[in-house]
């Protein structure tokens, strides 16, 4: 699993009313190369929750990305390698996503986080 | 045994190694599923601006359709119920991230992040109670609130479907509209009992030009038949109609003419489908090559 996608997901326990973001827990991390392309990264921006993108590429051992970004950054090369690296690049092999209001773990298991609810969580 | 692989055993069992095995080797079915993705990405209707976009594959099993969304460049999230067939899209170095989940449980996703999304044959699995605290109504209220919510304004979503009968498709259609989207059935190849694909076509957001169900092709009865005789592969298009009623009946039906279609029309509204709008259009012969 990607940051990308890490900084989409919620959990959706029934009851939790902020289950964004997901606080992370590696057991291991790896990389994979990845196209570059400007517009899909300017595209995402908006999209961004920056401060959890920023936390969650440190929890992976990669501390290149500023604590705050705004859109003008987008014209600076360095900036969009750095971001790119981060959003695309990182994957979470093994380890597991932590509810952020209930600390209920979803383990990852070869770069897939089971998200599958108990039926009380329903 | 019914052939129905929704009516033998849950997703997650029936999709055990095997059958992801089995379903993945098969060149026939890679050669459908690349085909009825290819359509549902026509269908979805995204900008032609080149820019790669972030989708859902719902269902996405062993990546049969994400790939054709990497093809293209876009960037996806699957989510599948089967462990097996996860395992198998891993073998495949599927490009997309994976995630085991269950849709009817609802999409743990952000509001409003997603560009896209697709389902190809697997939406129709939320119609069967395979627990007993399973309640397909409350599935897919669960499923289509969360679809809505993680989707961007004006987004569409298109699921590829097998509904076992009327029933069915209209309690889909009715969730989708309940949660907030527009949209209706497309159906490619209607007389066709091999060929005939539905798809469910959804905007996010309120009725509008752009959230109508793409029209096209032979949307009336009359034009569709000549698919057939003549063995045409072009696509056709058609607004509702029923699979079960034998094709001898369907046939006796040409040139009936706009008030028998109008009529047609307006009881299919009333069982709650969801019909393409009466135009000048409707009824009209069309021209031989368009
Ligand atoms: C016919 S396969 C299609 C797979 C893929 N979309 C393709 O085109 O090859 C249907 C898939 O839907 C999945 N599925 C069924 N019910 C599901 C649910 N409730 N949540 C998530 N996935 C489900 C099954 O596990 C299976 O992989």
């Amino acid at each position: 699993m990607r940051l990308l996608t890490h900084n989409m997901l919620a959990s959706n326990i029934k009851g939790v009313t902020n289950g964004f973001p997901l606080r992370i827990e590696v057991e291991k991390a790896i990389e994979k190369q990845v196209d570059f392309n400007p517009e899909f990264l300017k595209n995402m921006f908006t999209k961004i929750h920056w401060k959890a993108l920023v936390d969650a590429s440190r929890i992976m051992g990669f501390a290149e990305l500023p604590e705050e970004a705004d859109s003008s950054m987008l014209e600076s090369d360095d900036f969009l390698r750095n971001f790119h690296h981060a959003l695309l690049e990182l994957h979470l092999e093994e380890g597991a996503l932590v509810c952020p209001e209930t600390g209920r773990r979803f383990p990852v298991n070869k770069g897939i986080p089971n998200m599958l609810l108990h039926e009380d969580e329903v | 045994m019914s052939s129905r692989p929704e009516l033998q055993a849950p997703p997650e069992i029936f999709y055990d190694d095997a059958e992801a095995r089995k379903y993945t080797s098969s060149s026939r079915i890679i050669q459908i599923q690349g085909k009825l993705t290819k359509r549902a990405l026509e269908l979805l209707a995204l900008p032609d601006d080149g820019v790669p976009k972030l989708l859902l594959d719902i269902g996405c099993g062993s990546g049969l359709s994400g790939e054709k969304l990497s093809k293209k460049g876009h960037q996806w999230i699957g989510l599948d119920i089967s462990q097996s067939m996860l395992d198998v899209a891993l073998e495949r170095e599927v490009e997309g991230d994976l995630l085991l989940g269950d849709m009817g449980q609802g999409l743990g996703l952000r509001d409003g992040v997603i560009d896209g999304a697709i389902s190809i044959s697997a939406v129709q699995w939320l119609c069967n109670a395979d627990k007993s605290s399973h309640e397909p109504r409350l599935r897919l209220k669960a499923f289509f609130g969360s679809l809505y919510r993680c989707l961007s304004r004006g987004a569409r979503a298109v699921f590829q479907v097998y509904p076992e009968n009327i029933d069915q498709r209209v309690l889909i259609l009715n969730y989708a509209m309940r949660s907030g989207f527009s949209g209706g059935v497309v159906v490619d190849f209607p007389h066709s009992s091999k060929k005939r694909k539905e798809y469910l076509v959804l905007t996010c957001g309120p009725p509008s030009i752009n959230t109508s169900v793409p029209e096209g092709k032979g949307e009336d009865e009359e034009s569709c038949s000549d698919d057939e005789t003549s063995g045409d592969e072009e696509r056709q298009t058609v607004s509702i109609s029923d699979r079960h009623r034998p094709r001898k009946k369907q046939k006796t039906n040409r040139g009936k003419g706009r008030e028998w279609i109008l009529k047609k029309k307006e009881q299919m509204r009333r069982k709650g489908n969801v019909v393409p709008p009466d135009t000048k259009y409707t009824a009209r012969k069309r021209k031989a090559r368009f």
